[in-house]
């Protein structure tokens, strides 16, 4: 239907919207908030594009991603605060 | 067009919307902290708005429950990361904007060198 395509556009529209502050933002910080805010985008991204296409077995790419954002996430937060990756 | 795709499609423009006003706050926001704030508590309920519309449409269905299963999944992990990032940003030195009020972190941290 033409309103999910619609949907499809704003939600690219969003990401780019992330890759902006992703290119101008000053500290590495906000660089790193817009990546993690690209990964939850994705989600309902991949979700919604199983919707339109009638493919199930995207869902299932949508639920990885989920986990895969939050441990990238997480890893790069580690590095934030303690520097170092490894411990 | 029955009912539940009806609702399903309102739901999922909500989320829709939601993640736009989101990034929007991510752009337009003045500082690190308050552009985490924006924008995780928006894309998190924008995500999970359009998971829940998903599973209106289509109901008990293998796409309707995955979907439904996504959101304690987007509900438990976006918000501890957002929290990890905030933690980790401020340990990392980065200043709050000029008309901030209150830091009780940095209170409650004392004068510690970083960890």
């Amino acid at each position: 239907m033409a309103i999910f395509t619609i949907y499809f556009f704003v939600l690219i529209i969003c990401c780019f919207l992330c890759l902006i502050r992703a290119w101008l933002g000053k500290t590495i910080p906000d660089r790193m908030v817009a990546i993690d805010i690209m990964g939850t985008l994705a989600v309902g991204m991949t979700a919604l594009y199983a919707l339109i296409t009638k493919l199930d077995y995207l869902i299932d790419v949508a639920l990885a991603w989920i986990f895969l954002s939050f441990i990238g996430t997480l890893a790069l937060a580690k590095y934030l605060a303690h520097k170092t990756l490894d411990e | 067009m029955n009912w539940n795709e009806i609702i399903g499609i309102v739901i999922i423009g909500v989320g829709v919307a939601f993640d736009f006003f989101g990034c929007l706050g991510l752009i337009r926001f003045p500082d690190v902290y308050n552009r985490l704030q924006a924008g995780t508590k928006c894309v998190t309920f924008g995500t999970c708005g359009i998971l829940f519309g998903i599973f209106i449409m289509k109901g008990f269905t293998v796409l309707g429950v995955k979907a439904l299963l996504g959101i304690p999944f987007v509900l438990l992990t976006s918000p501890v990361g957002a929290h990890a990032l905030a933690r980790g940003a401020h340990i990392f030195g980065v200043k709050l904007w000029d008309k901030s009020v209150v830091d009780h972190y940095k209170k409650d941290r004392g004068d510690k060198p970083r960890l």
